[in-house]
């Protein structure tokens, strides 16, 4: 039990505060039900996309500036190829957006190996790259999404023989998230790969000692940010109808769901169920402080400070385990 | 040769800057002349003060990613308070919020270890925040920029922009502060290696709190000259040259892991950002071609500089 609570002890607790909140929202707004869930699932999706994205870079050791700028591209190709084309043709473009995806963090990750220039550095000069190419693929918003993908969002999940009471609770946004995640993440994390990847995060030089092939591994974990990044990408695309040029506030807000998760800055150690319940919960302080009528603008401030002050009690957490 | 280059950084640096004016007078015979000179170290002049930021904190390993919005705010809050208050009274009002989330940077780093990346960036989303309130608040006073600071940003005398008059002094006084006194020897002390710098009887906090203080306190005033070139505060004045402030930093060869680098090399690469900028420009490509090109070479000079500069 203590090993249990030792090893997902964050989580746990990110868990309970996102319990807390969602009674809290009860308690404000009596309405707030399964449909204001569902609504939170959809909002909160292309921000777990980025989130999933830069931790798994974080984890390696690195940091993935660039993560809304290839949200951006991969949303507008998207956008562009499903333009005027038919309802079955949106079957090809979803996998070669997710191709796209997984060979544009694969050059950030080929990059950052070959000219040894700081990942922060790298990902920043290709911040501007994946922009450009945006702008270049469509200079305005526009393009369009099929139908069939747009209806992949709404609504809930029927299961037979479960009451719609339950099912209710189930939006379709949520399954997709879980799945879309899953598929990827869960066989890596199992996998040798999975392993060697937070073995170079935690310590590079002792992995590249034991035989971990660490080029390889970084390569692969931008490889699989790029691919999250363009799930990311093609949300946007399905829950707006077009295509935006210019990358949204997913670069802050990844970083900041990901300290929260609990993956520490500098590599080795987290998961990626942290900082999609950390989205969650920054997600629903924005909506309680909507339903309060605060201004938006101080939404803003309430979550840097939230922000601020969680790395902080880490901070001295950390200090205090360090010192005897 | 290469151990020739590593010791003067300088030098590839300032031969890359005059290969860039060399190729924009190849393609537009003309151009650079004395009135595109003073208006291209008028734009630099900014951009430069930002990344002396970039350069100071990186020296001790850090970055400051709130300067964007601490120079902001300080343009904004100097514009709406100019017209009730006399400009000394508005611009020492307007220094305040920067050097306070100085203040909370430094707090954050120096005492309670948090990495500088994400303690500049919760800070700086704080900052979005307070001056988006603050903005509520002051929507009736509208705004003036005191003719100082328009005479400081824009103005020229004897053909050389007038903002010269403040930042020889404060990048002598950066350079030579970095060079000569305790406190930038400390800074690089702590950069290099920060248990080593703290067992020989630094105060490693006290260093950092200052650190980050002075940080907000040039972003500020970057975005009092900026908003005087400018003439135009809005929400996001100075927020697009964060990046390119920690490009200009890079690529003038300070290390992003500390220890290694100074300002002269970032004064030279916010002149090279800036000239690049007209260049791409000038070349009439399309938003997005410029873009990748922008983003490209600062890769490339990077890549060339690791090549260069490393050890072994």
């Amino acid at each position: 039990m203590s090993r249990l609570l030792r090893r997902h002890g964050w989580v746990m607790a990110l868990f309970v505060l996102l319990g807390f909140l969602l009674v809290l929202t009860r308690v404000i707004q009596p309405d707030y039900g399964a449909a204001g869930f569902g609504s939170l699932a959809r909002a909160a999706l292309p921000f777990a996309f980025a989130a999933a994205a830069q931790t798994v870079v974080v984890i390696v050791g690195g940091v993935d500036l660039s993560i809304a700028s290839m949200m951006a591209l991969t949303s507008v190709t998207a956008a562009r190829l499903m333009d005027g084309a038919s309802e079955e043709f949106a079957i090809l473009v979803v996998p070669l957006v997710l191709l796209i995806g997984l060979v544009l963090g694969a050059i950030n990750g080929a990059l950052v190996v070959i000219t040894r220039v700081p990942d922060i550095v790298v990902t920043l000069a290709m911040l501007f790259v994946w922009e450009g190419a945006a702008l270049l693929v469509l200079n305005a918003p526009g393009g369009a999404a099929a139908e069939w993908l747009k209806a992949l969002l709404v609504g809930t999940v029927a299961i037979p023989f479960i009451p719609t009471m339950i099912t209710d609770w189930i939006p379709k946004a949520l399954v997709l998230l879980i799945v879309c995640l899953g598929v990827v993440w869960i066989p890596l994390q199992r996998s040798r790969l999975g392993l060697s990847v937070y073995a170079v995060g935690s310590d590079s030089l002792a992995a590249f000692r034991s035989g971990v092939d660490v080029n390889r591994t970084k390569i692969v974990a931008y490889a699989v940010a790029g691919l999250f990044a363009s799930m990311g990408g093609l949300v946007l695309t399905m829950s707006t109808g077009i295509g935006a040029p210019i990358p949204g506030p997913y670069l802050l807000a990844s970083v900041a769901a990901v300290v929260l998760g609990g993956v520490t800055l500098g590599g080795g150690v987290g998961g990626l169920v942290g900082p999609i319940i950390a989205v969650f919960i920054l997600r629903l302080v924005r909506t309680d402080l909507t339903f309060l009528a605060i201004d938006p603008n101080v939404t803003t401030i309430v979550e840097g400070t939230i922000m601020v002050i969680v790395v902080m009690l880490g901070g001295l957490v950390m200090m205090r385990s360090r010192s005897p | 040769m290469k151990s020739f280059l590593r010791d003067r950084p300088l030098i590839p640096l300032t031969i890359l800057l005059i290969a860039l004016i060399v190729a924009l007078e190849l393609l537009r015979p003309g151009i650079v002349n004395e009135r595109w000179i003073a208006n291209t170290i008028k734009f630099a002049i900014p951009l430069a003060m930002l990344a002396a930021c970039q350069t100071l904190t990186m020296l001790t390993g850090g970055i400051d990613l709130s300067v964007g919005i601490i120079a902001t705010i300080s343009a904004f809050v100097m514009a709406t308070q100019v017209t009730t208050h006399d400009p000394a009274v508005a611009i020492a009002i307007s220094l305040v919020p920067a050097m306070m989330i100085g203040l909370a940077n430094g707090i954050g780093v120096g005492l309670f270890g948090v990495h500088p990346l994400i303690m500049t960036l919760g800070m700086s989303l704080i900052g979005t925040g307070c001056l988006q309130v603050y903005q509520r608040t002051v929507i009736a006073t509208g705004s003036a920029i005191p003719d100082f600071l328009a005479w400081l940003g824009t103005g020229r005398s004897y053909g050389l922009p007038n903002s010269l008059v403040l930042f020889v002094p404060l990048a002598a006084l950066i350079i030579l502060g970095l060079r000569r006194t305790g406190f930038g020897r400390l800074l690089y002390a702590l950069g290099d290696n920060h248990h080593a710098a703290r067992l020989s009887g630094v105060l490693a906090w006290q260093v950092i709190i200052a650190l980050y203080v002075l940080s907000g306190f040039l972003a500020g005033i970057a975005g009092l000259v900026y908003v005087g070139l400018i003439k135009a505060p809005s929400l996001s004045l100075a927020v697009p040259l964060l990046l390119p402030s920690v490009a200009a930093a890079v690529i003038g060869g300070t290390s992003i892991f500390g220890g290694r680098g100074g300002y002269a090399g970032t004064i030279v690469g916010a002149l090279i950002l800036t000239v690049l900028t007209t260049l791409l420009t000038i070349l009439q490509m399309p938003e997005g071609f410029r873009r990748m090109l922008f983003g490209l070479i600062i890769l490339a000079v990077t890549a060339a500089y690791v090549r260069i500069t490393e050890e072994r």
